[in-house]
């Protein structure tokens, strides 16, 4: 009984807490409910595609994936690559993609083999991983690009002739995708305004009333994140996401079944490598300029902090939590900063709070995680006894 | 016999002093001066070496490397802010009580002259009793989560960092030095330690060899005494204890000794070393670096034990002095060295690469270790 | 000709299979065959080679690993050597292990199934691979409900096995070798000891089922009365020897249990028998010797309604009592919870019950209690509790001693104490010596010596603490046979110096009946009996085997 308790709560607390914290924040963050469904409309499609990611291997037993700043990495040379090239608009994005998979492929397979040598302490050693590889990221933009790597376009190049600059502007796909079915959500009032203007063009309109002025949907990426939403939910019925949920829960029974658990393992780091690249393809889209050593960097925190807040845990994630998460996660980033400089009058403490919330949550989950097996353990221990 | 050696070593370790070794060579060719080097690298090494030294013993316990050392830094961090804030009132105090007390030494003449070294040992005394309850609690807490220590210990070290950022806002610290001076509140984000105990450890007893080569002999010493009490403390009953629940925690067990206690005992010694470790490391530097500061702190102290030998559940001493000669000689040699070759800083690169590498080696090396 | 031949080609036949790891001999000289449709009961003691026999058959790596084995094996008169259990799979040989090797969030379907499933056709698995099919849960099931209606019985096929009793697990375990289109001969390795009667009895009835299909069985088991019930036919292993190749029918309950247990060799028996008498003569003056005495002597350990939770070791209730200077032995199968009672004394797994060490009422459930008492311990898991592998052997000797006597140590006692290495080395040193420990000396890792080097350092560890009642698990579990003589005279040696109370625990009954004077027989969690070590050994194994009333036997 008291067990049940614990795991409900276990299970369910964080995503209670910060919907608490959120109905505080809100009001004192003195914004408009227009400008919240905008910002969280944005960060939806911004950030999910990224989140998605992270499921794979957490079905496939290797925990909280923060190798997956590998498939970031990939994706921006991806986008380097086709800035230089000045191809634009979609099929720039499309060609970004299509340059930063081979990469992330071989990142994942690297990846794979790396933790397969460590059994039991994947996510550590994907975590040290993210840095080393960061490393040799850095190595390659800072100093082989414009010098061993061609890369021709000055306004990418640093001003000694080698090396990325530090801000390079993707003006060419800006927003490309989240504009390429326009939507909008408009209050009665701001319609025929925006109507006048925009007419024709608007594919969907949706009126709300109590809505002021003009709210845009990211139509495109929403339903790109819906396709791979379907894609994950094929991906679990098919024999290598069954093998892969097998292989999560006992890999010593999966091996006697013959399954190739190493394999197999490498294929869910690949999987979520090469979507890693995609979903920072996309936000890069959307965020419109590249900072070249430092977007990467929080991708994997943000992911998994926005995922463990949907309720998620280092051994089970689903489709919904992910949502739930980047819903909730996105809410407190955007009224922290301003309901801490009303309440206490520095915008400075939000901001921090918001850090040590995303690290704390991570803390969290992983103790609960830890706590959880280890009591499991016990348990299994105590089935094998003899019946009593 | 060589490939045994290599066996033993492990090769990233031959690569790597070899690089160093390459580096020292080659530092005449470009301009560079060995000696300068050499005293920039003895310089970091003493400024580095207590932080490394934190990692014995939850790495002899068995709790893996010490990825939550930031936790014993912050509270190194309130120790050290704590004696400025407070300096005035502690020197009050002591003429008070050695005036009660009619101890005619302790007058304001010798606390004058030994003003700084004074304010220093102030700041590890707050902070060893901060650093000695949060310690508990860790290691309370990874006790609960064994088999996860490094990953738990990477967040708890973060949670705590980005905790701190809130309290050095809010606490209400008063010394014109270190508030911000526009709104009077709320600590800055470096602080010099000028005035109080800036190199009180490095300039005692300095050795000027010649203008360009000076050996800190007080921070060496220091950091001696440290590793000496390291040492003594591991070879006596109860380190020995420590180093068998590291090696097998059921035979531990099974010889009477209480695993958990011993585990608790390891990682408050390891956090202990970790706080009095960042103030040795600021007197040297000049500098209280709060907020983000010691984020990434871990990471260079575990690589640089790793680098000396060590592995995720054996370390010693040796491999501390070791790998910090080595990660702190690589850390001050490629800037100069590779900068005045390829006139560009890779210093960084090189640093993220060596450090990540080392400890991704360590990590996938004996994945059988123990049982 | 060659149809003739055929149709009398048994399915199985082994050649004078033989196998010793480093020397040290498990198999030798194993001839049988086995045909279609037949059960086959095999039986034999821990240790008689069963699951190294099973090892071989089934192709496992560890055979392969330690140079393979000797003779040869020929399935449908064609010799075969499988190198992994996947070969061995194909080939038609079906497995179910003493453990489960179920996925448990996982239901009975897909268990059974497990890496067979059916799959929808999909024009993407041509261009990728199989795996990117979806599983077609419907024939799925089917095939699932189709395994379990033929052992007779009814699992719901979409439970999940965590949700399931443990009877149940072990049917889908066997489901799932049925499922199997190929399975040809299904090795049972002790599928009843987690069944209650009623589960047993269906699954003998399933299994006679199954062999009536042409399935051949082999069928593993320490129940006697089932292995006689159930099988046509009866091979009996012996210290890694066939002694007896015979049909069932011709064997009683009692028979197989001598012929498990029993020497052949009578003189052998005779000097051991004379052995054990002239101790229990021994004994018996000390006792009259010291008969006053003793009376008023509490005995050296006194375990009264003892219960040990010990995984696959569980104690239920044990009672017994151990005199001063006895060597007494505790025996019975692997299983039933013989390791439980020294480890559940010494305070290393949750116990209960009542414990009297020389009198007084000893603290269960705190090994340091058991120490201070003086009492030692020797592990039966050597590499995982007796010993710091990566620490050199005077750390290994004189831990123990230091942590709970305070030994080997200078300085303010409660203050602090350093280790003192000058006496540490110098007992490890008298020990290496005394106990001829082959090692290049105390500062050699105790990982890197031979098992039964690792043995005596154990020992010595025990020694050192200079216990008044010495606790001994498995001495001689995987040492060779000269080590084995070497760490026994050892004990005999240290008990007749010291007068040490020393209890044994083992598997081999043959080296509790040379040593002890005593011996207890465990049987599921209680004793079946205490009887002296010069008792015939056919009435130990009656015991063993949970046959306790001679005559229920003979009706049978």
């Amino acid at each position: 009984m008291i067990r049940k308790i614990f795991d409900i709560i276990a299970g369910n607390a964080v995503p209670a807490i910060f919907i608490l914290i959120s109905a505080f924040a809100i009001p004192y963050s003195g914004y408009s409910a227009s400008y919240l469904i905008q910002e969280l409309l944005t960060r939806i499609g911004r950030n999910s595609f990224s989140i998605l990611a992270l499921l794979i291997p957490i079905a496939a037993g290797m925990g909280l994936n923060f190798g997956m700043v590998l498939g970031a990495m990939a994706g921006q040379i991806g986008l380097l690559f086709i800035c230089d090239w000045g191809i634009v608009g979609i099929p720039g994005m499309v060609l970004a993609m299509l340059v930063g998979t081979p990469i992330a492929i071989i990142l994942g397979i690297f990846c794979g083999g790396v933790l397969n040598r460590a059994k039991g302490r994947e996510m550590v050693t994907s975590y040290i991983l993210g840095f080393f590889i960061n490393g040799v990221y850095q190595m390659v933009v800072l100093y082989l690009m414009g010098w061993i790597i061609p890369i021709t376009n000055p306004a990418l190049l640093l001003s000694r002739g080698y090396g990325v600059r530090n801000a390079v502007s993707l003006l060419g796909i800006r927003g490309v995708l989240d504009n390429l079915i326009p939507a909008v959500i408009t209050g009665t009032n701001g319609t025929q305004q925006f109507l006048n203007i925009n007419g024709a063009n608007t594919f969907l309109l949706i009126q709300i009333p109590f809505i002021d002025g003009v709210i845009k949907i990211p139509l495109a990426t929403f339903i790109l994140i819906g396709l791979f939403c379907v894609f994950i939910l094929w991906f679990n019925k098919t024999k290598l996401g069954h093998d892969m949920k097998a292989i999560g829960q006992s890999q010593s029974v999966a091996d006697s079944a013959g399954i190739a658990v190493d394999r197999t393992r490498i294929i869910a780091i690949v999987i979520s490598t090469v979507l890693a690249c995609y979903g920072q393809i996309i936000y890069l889209q959307n965020m419109g300029t590249l900072n070249t050593y430092n977007s990467h960097d929080q991708t994997g925190m943000f992911s998994i902090a926005a995922l463990l807040i949907g309720g998620a845990s280092v051994s089970r994630a689903k489709i919904i939590n992910v949502f739930v998460g980047v819903i909730l996660f996105h809410l407190m980033f955007i009224v922290a900063p301003m309901a801490g400089k009303n309440l206490i009058g520095d915008a400075q403490i939000g901001e921090y709070f918001r850090v040590f919330v995303s690290y704390g949550i991570i803390a969290i989950a992983l103790v609960l995680h830890a706590w959880k097996r280890n009591r499991e353990k016990e348990a299994a221990r105590r089935n094998l006894r003899g019946g009593k | 016999m060589i490939g045994k050696f290599i066996e033993n070593a492990g090769w990233p370790r031959i690569i790597i002093a070899l690089f160093l070794a390459g580096l020292f060579c080659a530092a005449p060719f470009v301009g560079v001066r060995v000696d300068t080097s050499l005293s920039n690298t003895l310089v970091r090494f003493g400024m580095n070496g207590v932080m490394v030294l934190a990692m014995i013993p939850m790495v002899q316990a068995g709790c893996g490397l010490n990825f939550g050392l930031p936790l014993g830094i912050i509270a190194g961090l309130l120790g050290a802010t704590l004696s400025i804030e407070w300096n005035e009132e502690i020197f009050k105090k002591i003429i008070e009580l050695s005036a009660q007390y009619k101890i005619t030494w302790l007058n304001a003449e010798f606390l004058n002259l030994h003003h700084d070294a004074i304010s220093f040992a102030s700041a590890i005394i707050i902070a060893v009793p901060i650093v000695a309850i949060l310690g508990w609690f860790y290691g309370k807490l990874l006790n609960r989560v064994k088999g996860d220590e490094m990953m738990i210990a990477t967040y708890v070290g973060f949670s705590s960092v980005s905790f701190m950022c809130i309290a050095w806002l809010l606490l209400p610290y008063k010394n014109p030095t270190m508030v911000w001076g526009y709104a009077g509140k709320g600590l800055r984000t470096t602080i010099s330690v000028e005035g109080y105990w800036l190199h009180v450890l490095s300039d005692s007893l300095a050795i000027d060899i010649n203008e360009h080569l000076r050996i800190p002999t007080g921070m060496l010493i220091f950091f001696a005494v440290m590793a000496l009490i390291v040492w003594i403390f591991m070879r006596s009953k109860t380190g020995t204890a420590i180093t068998a629940v590291g090696s097998n925690p059921e035979f531990a067990r099974a010889s009477g000794v209480n695993v958990d206690h011993m585990r608790t005992i390891s990682v408050m010694l390891s956090t202990i070393l970790g706080a009095i470790g960042i103030i040795v490391y600021e007197q040297s530097f000049g500098f209280i670096q709060l907020y983000m500061g010691p984020f990434y702190m871990a990471l260079p102290a575990v690589a640089s034990i790793l680098l000396g030998g060590a592995s995720v559940n054996k370390a010693g001493i040796l491999n501390v002095i070791v790998g910090t000669f080595l990660f702190q000689g690589i850390l001050t040699m490629t800037p100069s060295v590779i900068n005045s070759y390829l006139q560009t800083d890779m210093s960084e690169v090189i640093r993220l690469i060596v450090s990540n590498g080392m400890i991704l080696y360590a990590l996938t090396r004996k994945v059988r270790a123990g049982r | 000709m060659s149809d003739l031949n055929n149709k009398n080609t048994p399915l199985l036949t082994l050649e004078n299979i033989g196998k010793d790891f480093y020397g040290n001999r498990v198999l030798s000289g194993i001839n049988f065959s086995i045909e279609a449709g037949e059960i086959l009961g095999l039986v034999g003691e821990n240790g008689a080679g069963k699951s190294t026999l099973l090892n071989i058959l089934f192709g496992m790596p560890v055979i392969n690993s330690t140079g393979g084995h000797e003779g040869k094996i020929f399935l449908d008169g064609k010799p075969v050597n499988f190198t992994s259990p996947t070969q061995a799979l194909a080939a038609g040989i079906g497995m179910v292990h003493q453990e489960f090797s179920l996925i448990p969030g996982f239901t009975a379907t897909e268990n059974i199934l497990l890496n067979r499933e059916d799959l929808n056709p999909s024009s993407m698995s041509y261009i990728f691979s199989e795996r990117v099919s979806t599983l077609n849960r419907d024939a799925m099931e089917q095939r699932a409900r189709a395994a379990i209606h033929t052992l007779g019985v009814n699992i719901d096929p979409d439970m999940k096995i965590s949700e399931m009793p443990v009877g149940y697990k072990q049917f889908i375990e066997i489901a799932r070798e049925i499922d199997r289109k190929n399975t040809r001969l299904l090795f049972l390795d002790e599928p009843t000891a987690v069944l209650t009667e009623s589960e047993a009895d269906i699954l003998l009835i399933a299994l006679k089922k199954l062999a009536r299909s042409g399935i051949a069985i082999v069928f593993i088991s320490h129940r006697l009365n089932e292995v006689k019930d159930l099988c046509n036919r009866i091979i009996i292993l012996r210290d890694g020897k066939l002694v007896k190749d015979s049909p069932a029918f011709d064997l009683s309950v009692r028979e197989i249990a001598s012929l498990m247990v029993g020497r052949e060799n009578k003189t052998e028996n005779q000097n051991l028998n004379n052995d054990t008498e002239q101790k229990n003569n021994n004994d018996d003056s000390d006792d009259e010797n010291l008969k006053s005495k003793r009376k008023k002597i509490k005995p050296a350990l006194k375990v009264e309604h003892l219960w040990v939770d010990m995984p696959g070791e569980t104690v239920r209730d044990v009672s017994f009592e151990v005199k001063r200077g006895e060597i007494f032995g505790i025996g019975g199968l692997a299983g039933h919870g013989k390791l439980g009672i020294p480890n559940g004394i010494m305070g290393l797994y949750p116990a209960g019950g009542k414990v009297r060490l020389l009198g007084k009422k000893l603290k269960l459930n705190q090994p340091r209690q058991a120490l201070n008492r003086k009492m030692a311990f020797v592990s039966e898991d050597r590499r995982g509790v007796g010993l710091l592998l990566d620490e050199p052997l005077d750390w290994n000797i004189t831990f123990t001693a230091m942590q709970v006597q305070g030994r080997f140590l200078i300085g303010i006692p409660g203050i602090f104490q350093l280790r003192n290495e000058f006496a540490m080395k110098r007992t490890a040193k008298k020990f290496i010596d005394a106990l001829e420990i082959k090692c290049t000396g105390s500062n050699q890792k105790a990982g890197e010596l031979s098992g039964g080097n690792q043995q005596k350092v154990c020992l010595a560890k025990a020694f050192v603490l200079k216990p008044e009642v010495l606790l001994i698990c498995e001495p001689t579990r995987g040492i060779d046979i000269g080590a084995k003589n070497l760490v026994l005279d050892t004990i005999r040696e240290y008990n007749k110096k010291n007068n040490t109370t020393i209890i044994i625990t083992s598997s081999e009954l043959e080296e509790l009946r040379s040593v002890c004077n005593r011996v207890a027989i465990v049987d599921e969690g209680k004793i079946a009996g205490i009887l002296p070590a010069s008792s015939p050994a056919e009435e130990f194994g009656m015991l063993m085997m949970g046959q306790n009333n001679t005559e229920e036997v003979e009706n049978l």
